[in-house]
């Protein structure tokens, strides 16, 4: 027989959340297991656009996103790592009097959540970003607003999980999760955890763990397909988006231009994605319409990752229907990144004090009961409808 | 696959490999399309000068001259029986849709089979001043002296671990250069204890030789067994410096070094199709895995030439035709028995041989060890051999993607294809790890850096 470990709470999945709650367990003092099928931090977490944004989102996740936001300005000192955290401010761009329209009704609705947001005119715009190459009617500036790199984040927060004493195990997938009269019984291979409470924060691997408890859920791998050129002189000094979502576009302080176009392919066999080269392709077009400075960069890389995507496009954060002591935190549609900080503490709230200030009833597992489960795609992932980052 | 229909081929690379596939292909009677990035065709051993710069194949090729001059003419023989791209990138493959970008412009090709043959590149391995100006990688003073015929230096000084420095030696004394060094970093003792090996391929053994004699005949030092190697100089190179087994210190002054260490397979585009991808002990690198005959473990995608194995130019030329004929026969038209048996034969010599010559050279990784914590290891990046040690000692990096991703080494505009060997292995050292478990950096498109207006 392999081994065995005995824990408070045992997490399936290594992404930010994942570790983000193993961190605020440990706090509480909890002894803690993170079990990750690959490396921590190397699912979406880390391959992500690096968006930090509240802007645009669903006004039911602006909460937790508000709530995430202070966390990123204390991230380098919690971590001991620079995250490259930096409010450069995010604009969202109208190219029609609809866009304009919307842009106007969500900065009223965001504010009554607490979310301040700038209306700019054509002029203001353009002379704010003299480089834009599409005439846009206005903007909406949410300065607040920022980015980070993704590749640190993660992986930042299981070291520190580790170095807070949590049980921290890469290459170990999950196989089966089963609730015994006594608590939880996590198998994968030649280890057993046995634990009184369970979080399924698998990301898009979480439909399976929540079927194993009778939550059948309708969640979609979403894979984003994301470019970068060379590094290049510094002028995007916004994090740019649109209405619409089919551009997003940044620049890292090292010069590289990051920008996305479309989706990418799944491969069901490894459980990654692969970027798409024609959404590649269409992903440059569209980019160099917005920002033609970038007509002599090149690209050296194009990659994708793999979120779970609901329905509604917002996730499942909340205790189980089914099963005392689960909590499930998944689904975050292609915008978790921001919130990745703040969701290991509503867990680490579900699992201490039974609840959480953070208003989560939009996101109860349940609200699809009904719905029958969609089937993964085999076509490009999240390219028809495009997902704002 | 049935016979009737003729299945649309693309051969990726025109050197030895790509020429010989192609030659195959139309004798049974495809008709394929023939895509390099590189202007003319030849590959990297019988690169061409530009029209107008030509000078004499005996000059250029030495020994080769005649396979070289049979290479050029190939493609005027077949005509337009074959379909021919240069200037030609393949930036991507999506199972048989080729991304190609010609004249800065993007294309695409579908095809129902596809024979990569993208050859190799020099094997770059970091010492103090290896970015200093003046110092090129052995295949880049070759080619200076092909393509341009010009030698990197008045002075010039040769540094490898492979049976390139001999030649590159020979070839630049030859073209009336001062070679004031040719040291191989590797130790004598191999040479000779592995040359019963060698004489699998007694011809090539005796040019080898032929190479070795002349350069110690016409006046270029040999030494061998370097350890502690640098380049030094303040704007640019002036003296090599390494210090022998018996802990001696040595100083040539130069003007300009070719240094580099073997030869590295080019596998993005087999990995970008999927190939599977494996460990080879011998050389210490990742390569797709080939049959004999010429597979890859993906249908109708065939591996040839020194892409997929180090074998040299005279193996290039035999597993171009070897995987073309493999082609032929999947596809339902008449193969050549004799000429399979062969080649097989012929094959088989030559693997006993690179085994043995791979073991005459082994890999350098003492160069590593020597190399203190500020040397640059990834250029395009600027990170220093000590983040990558950091990164293992402080960070639990012990893979090399990871490394990637928290430190950036191979993250710049060559995506690694330079640095990531020697990262990988400082990484493994770092970490007292087998180097295949540090595992390998990720393929993704493009292979090369591509224009983004180019699909305008
Ligand atoms: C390309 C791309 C761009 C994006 N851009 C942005 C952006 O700009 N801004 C933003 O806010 N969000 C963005 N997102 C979304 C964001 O990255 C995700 O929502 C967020 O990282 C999800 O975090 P997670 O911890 O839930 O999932 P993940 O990071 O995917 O973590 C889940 C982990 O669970 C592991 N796992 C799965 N099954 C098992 C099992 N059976 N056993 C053990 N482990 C298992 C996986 O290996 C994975 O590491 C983007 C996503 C992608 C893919
Ligand atoms: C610089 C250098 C010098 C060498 N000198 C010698 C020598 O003197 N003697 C010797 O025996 N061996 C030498 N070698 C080893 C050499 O690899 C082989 O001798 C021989 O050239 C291998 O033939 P090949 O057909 O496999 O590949 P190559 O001759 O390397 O041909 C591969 C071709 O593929 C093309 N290509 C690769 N990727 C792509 C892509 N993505 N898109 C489009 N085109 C692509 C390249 O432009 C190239 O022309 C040298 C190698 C190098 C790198």
């Amino acid at each position: 027989m392999g081994e065995r470990l005995d824990v408070d709470v045992a997490i399936v999945g290594g992404g930010t959340a994942a570790c983000a709650a193993a961190v605020a367990l440990r706090r509480h003092g909890l002894t803690v297991a993170v079990l990750e099928k690959r490396r921590c931090g190397a699912g979406a977490s880390g391959v992500n656009f690096g968006g930090v944004r509240q802007q645009g989102r669903d006004l039911r996740e602006l909460p937790l996103s508000r709530r995430a936001r202070p966390l990123w300005d204390g991230l380098n000192a919690l971590l001991g790592e620079d995250v490259e955290f930096e409010a450069t401010g995010h604009i969202k761009l109208a190219r029609s009097e609809a866009d304009l329209e919307f842009l106007e009704r969500y900065r009223i609705d965001a504010a009554a959540c607490g979310l301040e947001l700038t209306m700019m005119g054509a002029d203001a715009v353009h002379a704010e970003l003299p480089w834009l190459g599409e005439k846009v009617l206005g903007a909406s500036l949410s300065p607040t607003d920022g980015q980070a790199n993704p590749r640190v984040v993660g992986p930042a927060f299981a070291r520190l999980a580790r170095r807070m004493g949590a049980e921290v195990r890469e290459h170990t997938p999950v196989e089966a999760v089963a609730h015994t009269g006594s608590g939880f019984v996590v198998t994968a291979p030649g280890l057993e955890v046995r634990a009184r409470r369970l979080v399924n924060a698998a990301g898009a691997g979480s439909g399976l763990v929540a079927a194993s408890f009778g939550e059948a859920v309708p969640l979609t791998p979403l894979s984003p397909n994301m470019l970068v050129t060379e590094p290049m002189p510094y002028f995007v000094s916004r994090s740019i988006g649109v209405c619409g979502g089919d551009v997003y576009v940044r620049q890292v302080r090292r010069g590289n231009v990051v920008f996305g176009g479309g989706g990418g392919w799944q491969d069901h066999e490894r459980g990654l994605a692969r970027p798409n080269d024609a959404e590649s392709l269409g992903g440059m077009k569209r980019t160099l319409q917005v920002v033609p400075g970038l007509a002599h960069a090149r690209v050296i890389r194009t990659w994708s990752g793999v979120d779970g995507q609901m329905p509604d496009a917002i996730p499942v954060i909340g205790p189980s229907r089914t099963t005392p002591d689960l909590v499930h935190a998944f689904g975050f549609s292609g915008h978790g990144f921001q919130l990745g900080p703040v969701i290991g503490e509503i867990i680490c709230e579900l699992l201490v004090d039974g609840a959480t200030p953070s208003p989560i009833e939009p996101f109860a597992i349940d609200r699809f009961d009904g719905l029958a489960s969609a089937a993964p795609a085999d076509a490009p992932v999240g390219g028809s409808t495009h997902t704002e980052h | 696959m049935s016979v009737a229909k003729l299945p649309h081929v693309a051969v990726v690379g025109a050197g030895p490999a790509g020429l010989r596939a192609v030659e195959v292909l139309v004798a049974g009677g495809l008709n394929p399309v023939l895509i390099d990035e590189a202007p003319r065709s030849g590959g990297q051993i019988y690169r061409r000068p530009p029209p107008g710069a030509e000078r004499p194949a005996a000059d250029l090729y030495g020994f080769e001259a005649a396979k070289a001059t049979a290479l050029h003419g190939l493609l005027d023989r077949l005509g337009d029986r074959v379909r021919y791209r240069p200037n030609t990138l393949v930036w991507s493959i999506e199972g048989k849709r080729l991304r190609l970008l010609a004249d800065e412009r993007f294309d695409a090709l579908e095809v129902d089979a596809m024979i990569l043959a993208t050859g190799a590149m020099d094997r770059v391995l970091p010492f103090p001043g290896w970015t200093l100006p003046g110092v090129f990688t052995l295949g880049a003073a070759q080619i200076a002296l092909k393509a341009q015929g010009v030698a990197i230096g008045r002075r010039v000084a040769l540094i490898g671990a492979g049976p390139l420095l001999p030649l590159v030696a020979h070839q630049y004394r030859k073209a009336g250069a001062e070679v004031v060094l040719a040291l191989d970093v590797t130790a004598f003792l191999p040479k000779v204890i592995h040359g019963f090996g060698l004489l699998n391929a007694p011809a090539t053994l005796a040019k080898g030789l032929w190479y070795m004699a002349r350069n110690v005949l016409g006046g270029v030092p040999m030494r061998f067994g370097a350890r502690r190697l640098r380049v030094e100089g303040t704007d640019r190179v002036e003296a090599v410096v390494w210090t022998d087994a018996r802990g001696r210190e040595h100083r040539v002054a130069c003007d300009a070094v070719g240094a580099s260490f073997g030869l590295r397979s080019e596998i993005q585009l087999a990995d970008l199709a999927g190939c599977r991808i494996v460990f080879d002990d011998l050389t210490r690198q990742w390569q797709p895995e080939r049959s004999p005959e010429g597979r890859s473990s993906v249908v109708d995608v065939y591996l040839a030439g020194d892409g997929a194995a180090i074998g040299g130019a005279d193996v290039a030329e035999l597993t171009g035709a070897r995987a073309a004929l493999t082609l032929l026969a999947d596809h339902g038209r008449p193969a050549d028995a004799a000429r399979i048996d062969r080649l097989d034969r012929e094959l088989a010599r030559h693997r006993r041989f690179r085994r043995a010559l791979e073991a005459a050279y082994p890999f350098p990784g003492h160069l590593l060890d020597d190399l203190a914590d500020t040397e640059t290891l990834c250029r395009c990046e600027g990170i220093t051999v000590g983040a990558v040690r950091a990164a293992a000692r402080e960070r639990d990096v012990d893979e090399i993607n990871r490394l990637k991703a928290l430190t950036r080494t191979g993250m710049g505009r060559c995506q690694g294809r330079v640095c990531g060997q020697a990262a990988a292995e400082i990484l493994a050292r770092s970490r007292g790890v087998p180097v295949e478990t540090v595992g390998r950096l990720r393929g993704n498109p493009p292979v090369k850096p591509i224009p983004i207006e180019g699909g305008l």
